[in-house]
């Protein structure tokens, strides 16, 4: 996802004069074409991220479309309040971007997990939080952050993620798609959590039952429509996130479902949970410590849902 | 600057002074020590110093003033009001439910505020964003930003400061209003704040000592920038907090404390400003 963003945003400093890239020290050689496309656009601006991110502020008060871009856990939970008082108070279009959502970075141990930001930033208001599923979504909510009027919080995988949509699908910020059909179950995938979504549906087709698979990429605002929809025509609904069962989608989507009222459909909400990982590993291994494999998700679906 | 026109910024401040005894009177306003320490500068910044328009505050070229000690605005709100950016009758409901005059400056509706501040650390970080957007948009335009001593404490000033050395950013000046408290201790005992001046220019910084009650001298320096050096300005205002009020000076009480009637009328009865 990281190479397809620092492509697209290269192309998007060609087109656009107040696109400006801030970075964390990170990212060696990655943004070489934007520097040489905007050399007075890019800034390194060294392993301070609160600084990076006031100044992002700065910047957009002043009329430029700031990205700022480091490992997910520095962009976000290291800098928080710049992000909440002088990018989100202030309503900017400021991008935040993290690569190495969840557990991307497993091997790196806790400091680099990023478990947690859907949830911290969640409360801020006026952020969009848009998790893309491959690289063409990643492209795709670049330009759709270029016309929000706010801020957003972009969180990437890491590279080498595989195109999941055969062509371009229609994008837009806060509303869902659909990745496959299905009439029994439906399952909302958000970020880098859907391949392991697809495999989920496949082990389920395997067993007979039929699986729908959304492409919940943004999880702020949630797209209500579609929650509505999928409330009404499915007796069991499923989240599947790489981040904490506490405030994630999981805990979106059930807010949403509880200030809806009763009804009959039942959710379902895999995620990582309320522990570290002290032992370190890669990413297939630390989301098995959380329970966070095919499965274990398929044994737990099959057991619960509602049929 | 010639006598009068001193004389002129001199009564300017004590009005200002005494506008903001009264409102935090009335509307129990606090930090009163900390408005009373910055007002001499920010005299001299909004009638000499800065290129401000208060009928066009959104002006492309202007100067960018951040308030980062945002516990001042109490003496902002007023000196913006004075200037011309909003009647001063605006003023009337400081304090009271549904006014946008209270604590801390809000990021929306007050024309001539650049930004909320009022979490300390902040402002210089803005400040760079605004003043590297000036140099790549080819702006001549200055960006100050007025600082706390104890604000210097969040480790965030000193990411700044080295950020805005490296980009030698020598139309960018930070203000630090060095009134030697923080709300609960002395600053110099709070952190190791000294050697300050030294900390400053070890960071890449051109600094300049100065009295921050001295509108002279704080006029004075702003022609000197830039200066070629290709340094950020550090201006470190030695100032008194509670200046201008015998009672008032160097006693942290006045950090939180708000003044009863009759404090008001002693305070501006030593301001000259008695029967006004």
């Amino acid at each position: 996802m990281r190479n397809i963003f620092a492509q697209e945003l290269t192309k998007l400093a060609f087109e656009d004069k107040r696109v400006l890239l801030l970075s964390g020290d990170i990212g060696n050689k990655l943004f070489d074409e934007f520097k040489a496309a905007a050399p007075d656009r890019f800034y390194n601006c060294g392993v301070a991220e609160a600084n990076m991110t006031g100044m992002a502020a700065g910047f957009a008060m002043s009329g430029f479309r700031p990205f700022t871009y480091t490992i997910t856990p520095f962009a976000t939970v290291r800098c928080l309040e710049q992000i909440r008082v002088d990018v989100c108070y202030h309503n900017l279009p400021v991008t935040i971007v993290g690569t190495g959502a969840g557990l991307s970075y497993a091997e790196l141990g806790p400091t680099h997990h990023s478990c947690d930001d859907i949830g911290l930033l969640r409360m801020f208001p006026n952020i969009s939080i848009v998790c893309p599923c491959d690289p063409i979504e990643v492209r795709l909510a670049l330009r759709a952050a270029m016309k929000q009027n706010g801020p957003v919080y972009l969180r990437l995988g890491k590279k080498g993620e595989p195109n999941i949509h055969a062509g371009d699908p229609d994008f837009m910020i806060g509303r869902s798609i659909t990745v496959r059909k299905g009439n029994d179950l439906c399952l909302l995938s958000t970020g880098n959590a859907m391949s392991l979504t697809l495999a989920v549906a496949e082990k389920l087709s395997e067993a007979g039952v039929s699986v729908r698979v959304e492409s919940f990429h943004t999880v702020k605002p949630l797209d209500a429509a579609l929650l509505a929809e999928v409330c009404d025509s499915y007796k069991t609904i499923a989240t599947l996130e790489e981040h904490s069962l506490i405030g994630g989608l999981g805990s979106a989507v059930s807010e949403w479902m509880t200030d809806r009222g009763p009804g009959r459909c039942r959710l379902l909400r895999f995620g990582t949970g309320d522990h570290f990982l002290n032992i370190p590993g890669k990413q297939a291994y630390a989301r098995a410590q959380y329970g966070f494999t095919v499965e274990k998700i398929v044994e737990k679906i099959l057991k619960g849902r509602t049929v | 600057m010639t006598t009068a026109n001193l004389r002129e910024l001199q009564k300017i401040a004590r009005v200002l002074r005494g506008r903001i005894i009264e409102t935090s009177g009335r509307a129990k306003i606090p930090h009163l020590g900390s408005c009373l320490s910055c007002v001499d500068i920010l005299v001299t910044l909004y009638y000499q110093a800065l290129n401000i328009d208060p009928k066009n505050p959104k002006a492309e070229d202007r100067d960018r003033f951040l308030l980062s000690k945002g516990h001042a605005a109490p003496a902002l709100f007023q000196l913006l009001a004075m200037r011309g950016f909003f009647p001063l009758s605006d003023l009337d409901n400081y304090g009271v439910d549904g006014s946008l005059f209270a604590e801390h400056p809000p990021a929306h509706g007050v024309p001539g505020v650049e930004a909320a501040t009022g979490s300390l650390g902040h402002g210089l970080s803005i400040g760079i964003g605004m003043a590297l957007a000036s140099r790549t948009r080819k702006r001549s335009n200055k960006t100050v930003v007025l600082m706390s001593d104890g604000e210097c404490n969040e480790g965030s000033v000193w990411e700044a400061a080295m950020f805005a050395a490296a980009q030698k950013l020598e139309k960018l000046i930070a203000i630090i209003d060095f009134n030697k408290w923080q709300a609960t201790g002395r600053s110099r005992e709070v952190m190791a704040l000294d050697p300050f001046k030294e900390k400053w220019q070890a960071f890449g910084w051109s600094v300049y000592e100065v009295d921050g009650h001295d509108i002279e001298a704080l006029a004075d320096l702003f022609p000197k920038w830039p200066d070629g050096s290709g340094k950020p300005v550090a201006i470190i205002a030695h100032t008194i907090k509670g200046k201008g009020v015998s009672f008032m000076e160097d006693n942290n009480n006045w950090h939180y404390r708000t003044p009863k009637p009759d404090e008001v009328e002693a305070a501006k009865k030593e301001l000259g400003l008695s029967g006004s």
